[in-house]
């Protein structure tokens, strides 16, 4: 039970979150932190637990977004309906994939799914007709305030990890991670490796569609270099998994946590010290360092993969011990 | 009908003839030695039969089934385990959750599973140290897990791929107590071994294969006498 402890209380804090907090822009990065546990939790299920790395994971997310813009687009169904859908049609995208992509292993592997990534993004810029090209999709959100929105999100996080934790923690999961530490040993075991892989990434593609699908109604507007970019989504969920710890049930909630609170730290110019420094001293070269370090998170979040890859490397929660000893030594010495 | 049998077995990678022409039966109960030089061709024979890879002609017959165009967690789930020559462990996962992933094969809730995979580690003498992550097991102990691994599938054949190598004397007697203890369990048994007073101590009867054909069967008093079994380990000099 003292297992589960912090979690709840965490999950409480979040829950009794928005009547603390009234500000928007606070509440905007809580919701773009919610949709990033369901997309790095996503990710690990199918990298981080069952070794299959993904470089192409934007496909899943862009594909549960347009599945909720196109709806209203040709439809005019309400893009909530994308909620129900969005998840299914990534799968739907996942399963053709994994069937011809799955006999690859390893860094091949990685290579196909980099190219689904950007092959449908391809194919939803030249799809004009049908997805409106570079045009994208506008859509009205339904709420006005974000409070909806936050809990719609808190609701997919906890269920995305929730359901994954349950699906780890029992057969599947113990078939994912053999099949992660030996393909050839788990087949001798009587473990269907290509049935656990597709299930596997049918998970996977799951959640992170409903995540797509969400970010449609909340942001209110998508176009394919958005949903599909491979830097802020297929990498991004990397990032946010190795930086939290891969193949950690709660190592991406960490990680999504860490990534969006140094993106917005470096956007806005450390929270704007640069800006209040340039004002104060009236020095124009701190202006524009702090203008230089609002174009450089791309450039911090470099630094910041190297720092966990070299100290931590199975990231924040697998090496939490480690992290703990080390605060603890130093608490000792001073 | 022999109750497990593979007959004119051959495996060609590309111009190189691993296997050409093997054939043997095993009878049920049978602790069947494969013995032959290194490159002679007896992992690649356990391969075909566990379904690594399919043979380029010949067939594996088990209890009247022709298992040879079956993939390998099809013909585990008939009851046919195996252990690898060289170790599998799954690396970053304890002894025990390694067990229990096998254990999977016959029960699909995690209470049996781990019930079951904490008998068979009983069984195996990995009790004590079932909390240890594989990869950091020495290797008699990786050994042994694969051993118990591939028990945890319940297999009614067992084959076992050199899981006496490497051993230091002591071990050595544990490995053969426990393969013998394997099959007053009730299990058949086809095991590849190096270590000649192992393969001699057990077996009830032993096939000899070099270059990938047969050169000699029978007890292992009549293989350890046959001349061309004496040439293939010495050489001709000593046939």
């Amino acid at each position: 039970m003292k297992k589960n402890l912090l979690p709840l209380v965490l999950l409480a804090v979040l829950a009794l979150l928005p009547l603390a907090v009234k500000s928007n822009y606070f509440l905007h990065l809580m919701i773009l932190f919610l949709l990033w546990v369901v997309i790095g939790s996503s990710w690990n299920v199918l990298a981080g637990f069952t070794g299959q790395v993904s470089f192409g994971h934007a496909a899943f997310f862009g594909v549960g977004a347009y599945t909720a813009g196109l709806l209203f687009q040709h439809l005019q169904l309400s893009p909530w309906w994308g909620m129900a859908l969005g998840g299914f049609v990534a799968v739907l995208i996942g399963l053709p994939f994994g069937a011809i992509c799955f006999p690859l292993r390893g860094a091949y592997f990685a290579l196909a799914s980099l190219a689904l990534g950007e092959g449908i993004r391809h194919v939803a810029t030249i799809a004009e007709n049908f997805t409106g090209g570079m045009m994208g999709i506008m859509i009205m959100p339904t709420f006005i305030s974000k409070v909806p929105y936050y809990y719609i999100a808190l609701a997919l996080a906890v269920l995305s990890v929730l359901s994954i934790r349950l699906v780890i923690g029992a057969k599947p999961g113990y078939y994912f991670v053999s099949i992660r530490e030996d393909q050839d040993a788990a087949a001798s075991l009587g473990i269907n490796t290509t049935l656990y892989k597709n299930i596997s990434l049918s998970i996977s593609a799951f959640w992170t569609g409903m995540a797509g699908a969400l970010y449609m109604n909340y942001m209110g507007f998508i176009d394919p270099n958005v949903v599909f970019s491979l830097h802020d989504y297929s990498v991004m969920a990397i990032l946010v998994a190795i930086v939290g710890g891969v193949g950690t049930i709660y190592g991406p909630t960490v990680g999504a946590f860490i990534m969006v609170a140094f993106q917005e730290f470096f956007r806005t110019g450390f929270f704007g010290l640069f800006e209040y420094l340039g004002e104060k001293t009236g020095s124009t070269a701190i202006s524009a360092l702090g203008g230089a370090v609002q174009q450089a998170h791309v450039l911090g979040f470099g630094i910041l993969v190297i720092v966990v890859i070299l100290f931590l490397p199975n990231g924040v929660v697998g090496d939490w011990e480690k992290i703990k000893r080390n605060v603890f030594r130093i608490n000792q010495a001073g | 009908m022999a109750y497990f049998r593979v007959e004119k077995l051959v495996k060609k990678f590309g111009g190189l003839t691993a296997v050409n022409g093997v054939t043997f039966g095993v009878e049920k109960g049978e602790i069947f030695g494969l013995i032959g030089p290194n490159g002679s061709g007896k992992t690649t024979t356990f391969n075909m039969i566990s379904g690594v890879y399919p043979p380029t002609s010949g067939k594996v017959v088990f209890r009247n089934r022709e298992i040879q165009r079956m993939k390998s967690h099809r013909i585990c789930h008939l009851g046919v385990g195996r252990t690898f020559q060289v170790v599998k462990p799954l690396g970053r996962m304890t002894v025990l959750d390694n067990v229990i992933a096998a254990s999977f094969s016959r029960v699909n809730s995690m209470r049996e599973a781990r019930s079951a995979a904490l008998r068979t580690l009983e069984f195996c003498g990995l009790s004590s140290i079932r909390e240890v992550l594989a990869k950091s097991l020495p290797i008699a102990g990786r050994k042994r897990l694969e051993i118990a691994r591939a028990m945890a599938t319940r297999p009614e054949l067992l084959l076992l791929d050199e899981t006496a190598a490497g051993l230091n004397p002591t071990e050595l007697f544990e490995a053969i107590e426990l393969i013998r203890k394997i099959r007053e369990n009730g299990t058949t048994i086809i095991i590849i071994e190096h270590i000649m007073h192992v393969i001699m101590t057990i077996s009830d009867r032993i096939h000899a294969i070099n270059f990938g054909q047969t050169i000699a069967e029978g007890t292992p008093k009549e293989v350890a006498a046959n001349p061309a079994v004496i040439e293939a380990y010495l050489g001709t000099d000593y046939a």
